[in-house]
């Protein structure tokens, strides 16, 4: 198959699975309530697919990823209010205030990096935790952003049909990443750092390109989440905050970004079903991970991704087999 | 002046508690190099079970204390056993998420069962007041928790540098193939160090509630941070270091609070947390270690 023709298949799938869940929304199989949990799962999406590309692509353990969601958010809320009444078309001060979201998150993701990253393993997971609850004490420090207390009045710029190109495009572009050249120079870091320095890669440059680029997307979540909850409370963004995108990472593998995909999905609507016991939520995902981890430690797709072409690929290479066995 | 050394009493004070929280992540991670995240928890359930002594079977405080760390003690060996011995020759990066696990799942077990109400510690009558010495005040608990703390770590020091165990400690710590090859049981010593660890952590939650007089399911997460950021700042895995890092944590953070700010006062921490991870991250008292291809 031609590239344009895999390009053609996935742009097919993706269209289809769209059209698929707003005619569900549309005749009422699928309600308002789940309208909602469907953008909530996207944001996690974007979020812990962020997360992945650090942890899981290029192998460095952040646990601060809270903080640069809340920047995020913070710039969003901030931008978007100044501009309301400037009578901006939705989907432009949506584009623009994700934008100045993902890069205000990434100028932080640059300046903690480039400290950070000397550092490798735990250390580094300590230090960006660290970091995350330094950018949330400071939220709550300065007076002029809020302070401690909520953010108010943020419009709604975000539905279903946003959220879902929005993840479209942030995955879409983490992967033309990670196939690209520098995606793989990425890539080797995570595999071998040593050997990747060795045979001439600017590891330190990758290393804060890849958390930079984390962030930004990160940032972006961050904004999609202030445009969908209309507030912001800085409460939210704690160091729990940040466990619970690392849980999605872990149980969908780290490496995989379909995996990520399946696992927020999947919890997202875990997390509905067990609404009922809703104080065991917790204990039961808390439980899951350490189950997790001990049964089946690379998650659940490991390093491999879904692809939509593969599986074409095979259903054909399989009816052929059948049919030269005929 | 007078000022600045009520600070550094009120200092000493929450640093002793520090140093025995501290003392059980660096042990764990001097033995079998994870952090223990779960290992503020185990304050919080020492919290708990001091306070469960005294309520419900209306133990007195000593027998109290005592309870919480035999109870945190055989939870830190059951934990060992359940969720990070199975992982042993696992990533760290997977023992490490563990961990996270643990203690999310304590936490929230403890939500389940308890609620999330602030529940006070009983005030303990001969712990009441304050002693007046030249013009400065200590409450009278701080000399009950820096003299627990102290005694703890003297006996701490004395197992690991006098007796079998403590021999065994040293040892698995240093190479831990080396020393399964020369006969000692690294299972058993691995679990007598998380017990060690937990029993303190233990005693740590009941003077910290005793200190603060509050209990509650996540009352370990910060104090159980600042612990960890003392463990790295005295050099992660040395017992001494664990100490002194305790004390320098707890005197900053008050002086922090008199002087600066009392609302920055974490955030000052986990930059120290960082620049001592940047510039020294084997601690002060580490040695610094070559890395080998």
């Amino acid at each position: 198959m031609k590239k344009w023709q895999e390009l053609l298949i996935s742009l097919t799938g993706i269209t289809i699975l769209y059209i698929l869940i707003s005619m569900l929304l549309k005749f009422g199989v699928l309600n308002n309530y789940n309208r909602g949990i469907m953008v909530l799962i996207g944001i996690n999406i974007i979020a812990a697919a962020s997360l992945n590309f650090a942890t899981g692509i290029l192998g460095q353990l952040a646990l601060g990823h809270a903080g640069f969601m809340a920047i995020g958010a913070y710039s969003a809320a901030i931008f978007s209010k100044a501009v309301g009444d400037a009578g901006m078309p939705d989907v432009v001060v949506l584009i623009i205030a994700l934008c100045i979201a993902g890069t205000m998150a990434a100028i932080f993701g640059i300046a903690i990096g480039i400290p950070a990253l000397r550092l490798r393993g735990d250390y580094l997971g300590i230090v960006t935790l660290g970091f995350g609850e330094i950018i949330r004490i400071s939220i709550y420090n300065i007076k002029a952003i809020g302070g401690a207390r909520p953010v108010l009045g943020i419009p709604n710029l975000i539905g279903f049909t946003e959220i879902f190109f929005l993840v479209v495009i942030v995955l879409m572009a983490l992967f033309l990443m990670i196939r690209s050249r520098h995606g793989r120079a990425i890539l080797s870091i995570r595999e071998n750092e040593i050997a990747a320095e060795a045979v001439g890669i600017p590891t330190t440059f990758y290393k804060i390109f890849g958390f930079a680029t984390s962030a930004f997307f990160a940032g972006i979540a961050g904004g999609a989440l202030a445009f969908n909850q209309r507030m912001i409370d800085p409460r939210k963004f704690t160091f729990m905050f940040s466990v619970e995108i690392f849980i999605i990472v872990v149980l969908g593998g780290m490496g995989s970004l379909t995996g990520t995909v399946v696992a927020a999905v999947v919890l997202g609507i875990l997390n509905e079903w067990l609404h009922f016991i809703d104080q065991y939520r917790l204990v039961i995902y808390a439980l899951l991970l350490v189950v997790m981890m001990i049964v089946r430690p690379s998650g659940l797709f490991g390093t491999r991704e879904f692809s939509l072409v593969g599986l074409i690929k095979k259903v054909i290479r399989f009816t052929k087999s059948n049919k030269n066995v005929e | 002046m007078k000022d600045f050394l009520q600070q550094i009493i009120y200092g000493i004070n929450a640093g002793s508690i520090y140093a025995l929280i501290a003392l059980g992540y660096t042990m764990v991670y001097g033995i079998v190099k994870l952090i223990n995240f779960a290992h503020g928890d185990i304050l919080m359930m020492g919290a708990y079970f001091g306070l469960l002594a005294i309520t419900v079977l209306g133990l007195p405080f000593p027998l109290a204390i005592v309870i919480a760390m035999l109870v945190c003690a055989a939870f830190g060996m059951i934990i060992n056993k359940v969720a990070y011995k199975p992982l042993r020759n696992a990533p760290r990066i997977s023992a490490l998420i563990t961990a996270l696990g643990i203690s999310m799942f304590l936490e929230n077990y403890f939500v389940v069962q308890f609620g999330l109400e602030v529940r006070k510690m009983p005030e303990i009558a001969w712990l009441k007041g304050e002693v007046f010495i030249g013009g400065l005040s200590i409450p009278k608990v701080t000399f009950l928790i820096v003299g627990l703390s102290i005694a703890c770590m003297i006996a701490l020091q004395f197992i690991v540098r006098k007796t079998k165990v403590g021999k065994a400690m040293r040892a698995v710590s240093e190479d831990m193939q080396a020393a399964k090859l020369m006969g000692i049981n690294v299972d058993k010593t691995i679990s007598i160090t998380f017990a060690l660890g937990s029993a303190l952590g233990g005693l740590g939650g009941v003077l910290y509630s005793v200190a603060y007089y509050q209990v509650e399911p996540y009352m370990g997460i910060l104090p159980g941070l600042k612990a960890f950021v003392a463990a790295v700042l005295g050099g992660i895995g040395i017992i001494p270091g664990a100490m002194f890092g305790g004390f320098v944590m707890g005197i900053i953070e008050n002086l922090t609070k008199g002087f600066i700010s009392s609302s920055w006062s974490n955030a000052i921490l986990f930059g120290i947390l960082i620049l001592v991870l940047l510039f020294k991250p084997s601690g002060i008292f580490g040695k610094n270690t070559r890395e080998k291809v």
